[in-house]
């Protein structure tokens, strides 16, 4: 930086502005200097931060002090008119049923929904990088096709596909299986969306975990390999350990994308059959469609905070080992 | 703040190119190997890693059982592929089928009487060239506004000093954890008193700075040789000219990256149109296939069908002709 500044002749500089500080004594130049690199940096950040502020950080902070209030949908003409209620609405969402409904909802979904997503995209990434040398390109792009797809589209479909005499059923039918009325059923409502779930995210992840698995160095595996080592224990003991920090991106991702649960049943199921595919997200979005602002407010800072834990979790449990 | 850690970012290991050249760093810089790597497709490097010591293994010892293995990989991610791409071979099949077809059963697989009467009532009674349009003007403007905001933005982040940077960073990754409902009430509310419902600024600016785009492309520039930078400013480049004519021809890639993934987000983008969307001519094409699919047209599922398949096409076709920067883009960020 000081080099520019002395070095610099003032003749050569084509912009105007940067000819200005040319005559004054070092010091001041370099602060003067400094203060209008500044000026530069905020104007080069000025758009994204007007946008940021308004329409990201503001509603943040006033969805967080809305969760503190009773501001209903009549009060948006007059938001200042609304009254201060403290814990309320927090104390009011966990004594509310239909919420702890939609937390354990929402609990199950994420609890095999992760698993499941992750052991086959970490399958499906090992065998494209090791178990095969041919259509890697081809394979890729078909597992990574439903990523790329609109959920409203896909939902038409898989409801088609899913109907008690549907294809799946007909297909579960050859093998001597009686699939059931699955988006009708309180049971099966649930493991069709999260059936429906883990193959919209194989593809993101099982990418992710291929990008990991290219920076595995051959030559550790090979000395492994001389030294005796099975495939099955140079996975474990080598490609999983140095795997860990793209394993833990893959499930931190997937879980802050799980957690936010919505689209699904949105699309589906609309929650139901009884609430068994209602997911907090959705409950918040009830709330605001019943004009219950605060109380929404509030379950969806209970969600924020879920998937702010569940992160700090994950982090700890795949970082802890070494 | 845990994130750019973890993520196997090809950008900011990029030393660039030694030379300031402006043209060749887009084939040359490591990030583009280390992409080409997650492609598969490499030959060089990837090849050359991983052969050697699987061509020995298959001679030394495994001999007959490896091809044996390597059939049973095919097979198994064959049926895997099958199953996956099935829900849209259905869609597009179903789509060319009548009602009554629809509704038989045992259900048919190829259609009986192909009939394009499905699409005929999209493009002749439900105006789909006005949801096509809106949604291509949402994307298009979204994907503007992220490459040159993010970029900007970026450039200062990555290459220049100023108070309250690191606060800004941290301010941009905390925005990643936040889950969408949580901005969603306060959003809608601010929208509405502007009274801007059912306009294109409501669809387009809450999405027009995206905090996931500011952080690719700070990791991207971060990656440029400051060397590069400092030739320019002592050419007597401004701070503006620098970014024009050094920086951004610098950026294909992250560029390629950030608009691709932007356009995918505004095409699906479903639950923020379908809320202030609503009067008709500003329903973007999911919107309106949500709707419909929910009204009277329920159970007209050729027409669902059919609408689908309008919707999925330009995506699919976009995706199939650049999958690679797809692909390279996930890679790069961990999102989709």
């Amino acid at each position: 930086m000081a080099t520019t500044t002395n070095t610099m002749p003032a003749g050569t500089s084509k912009s105007a502005g940067t000819s200005k500080g040319a005559g004054r004594p070092p010091a001041r130049a370099g602060r003067t200097r400094r203060r209008r690199n500044a000026l530069t940096a905020w104007l080069f950040a000025l758009p994204f931060v007007l946008i940021f502020s308004v329409f990201m950080l503001g509603p943040l902070v006033s969805s967080f002090l809305m969760s503190f209030t009773d501001f209903t949908s009549r009060d948006i003409d007059n938001p200042l008119a609304v009254g201060f209620v403290g814990i309320d609405q927090y104390a009011a969402l966990f004594r509310n049923p239909q919420f702890l409904h939609s937390v354990l909802n929402t609990a199950y979904f994420v609890a095999a929904g992760i698993p499941l997503t992750t052991v086959l995209a970490l399958a499906l990434a090992v065998a494209l990088n090791n178990g095969i040398t041919r259509f890697r390109t081809a394979f890729r792009v078909g597992f990574y096709t439903p990523v790329v797809t609109s959920i409203v589209a896909v939902a038409v479909v898989w409801r088609f596909i899913l109907q008690p005499d549907g294809l799946l059923n007909v297909m579960l039918g050859w093998v001597g299986i009686a699939g059931p009325d699955w988006l009708n059923s309180t049971t099966w409502s649930m493991p069709a969306l999260i059936m429906l779930a883990v193959w919209r995210n194989l593809g993101t992840l099982m990418i992710i975990f291929l990008a990991g698995l290219q920076s595995v160095p051959a030559d550790i595996l090979e000395a492994a390999e001389v030294d005796g080592a099975n495939a099955w224990q140079r996975f474990m003991k080598i490609t999983l350990p140095m795997l860990r920090p793209t394993l833990l991106l893959g499930t931190v991702l997937l879980s802050v994308g799980f957690l936010q649960f919505f689209e699904e049943p949105f699309v589906m199921t609309k929650g139901g059959p009884l609430d068994s595919t209602l997911s907090v997200s959705y409950f918040t979005y009830n709330q605001f469609g019943f004009g219950k602002y605060g109380l929404a407010s509030a379950a969806s800072y209970v969600l924020f905070v879920a998937i702010a834990l569940l992160s700090l979790l994950q982090f700890r449990a795949l970082r802890s080992k070494d | 703040m845990t994130i750019p850690e973890t993520s196997p970012l090809p950008a900011p290991a990029a030393p660039a190119p030694p030379e300031p050249t402006v043209a060749a760093p887009a084939a040359g810089s490591p990030g583009n190997v280390t992409a080409a790597v997650v492609r598969g497709t490499a030959p060089v490097p990837a090849a050359a890693a991983v052969k050697p010591p699987k061509d020995r293994n298959v001679r030394r010892r495994s001999g007959r059982r490896a091809p044996a293995r390597r059939t049973l990989t095919y097979a198994a991610l064959v049926a895997g592929v099958a199953a996956t791409l099935l829900p849209f071979a259905w869609m597009f099949l179903g789509a060319f089928k009548t009602q009554g077809e629809l509704l038989r059963r045992p259900i048919t697989w190829w259609p009986e009487q192909p009939t394009l009467d499905n699409f005929l009532v999209w493009f002749n009674e439900l105006h789909i060239g006005t949801f096509f349009l809106n949604s291509v003007v949402v994307a298009v403007f979204t994907v503007l506004g992220n490459l040159l905001f993010c970029s900007m933005v970026g450039y200062a982040l990555a290459k220049m000093d100023f108070p309250g940077k690191r606060f800004l960073f941290l301010l941009v990754m905390v925005m990643l954890m936040v889950p969408g409902v949580v901005t969603f009430v306060p959003l809608f509310v601010m929208v509405s008193k502007l009274g801007l419902v059912s306009t294109y600024p409501a669809l387009i600016l809450p999405f027009l700075a995206a905090p996931m785009g500011v952080f690719l492309m700070r990791q991207f520039i971060m990656g440029i040789p400051d060397s590069l930078i400092e030739a320019a400013r002592i050419d007597g480049a401004g701070e503006l000219r620098t970014f024009l004519r050094i920086v951004m021809p610098l950026c294909g890639p992250p560029l390629a990256t950030l608009g691709i993934l932007t356009f995918l987000g505004s095409w699906n983008n479903f639950l923020w149109p379908l809320v202030v969307a609503q009067s008709e001519d500003m329903y973007t094409l999911p919107v309106a296939l949500s709707l419909y699919s929910t009204g009277q047209n329920a159970t007209d599922y050729g027409l669902l069908l059919a609408g689908s398949v309008l919707i999925i096409t330009p995506i699919l076709l976009l995706f199939v002709a650049l999958q690679r920067y797809f692909i390279q883009g996930v890679a790069a960020t961990g999102i989709k």
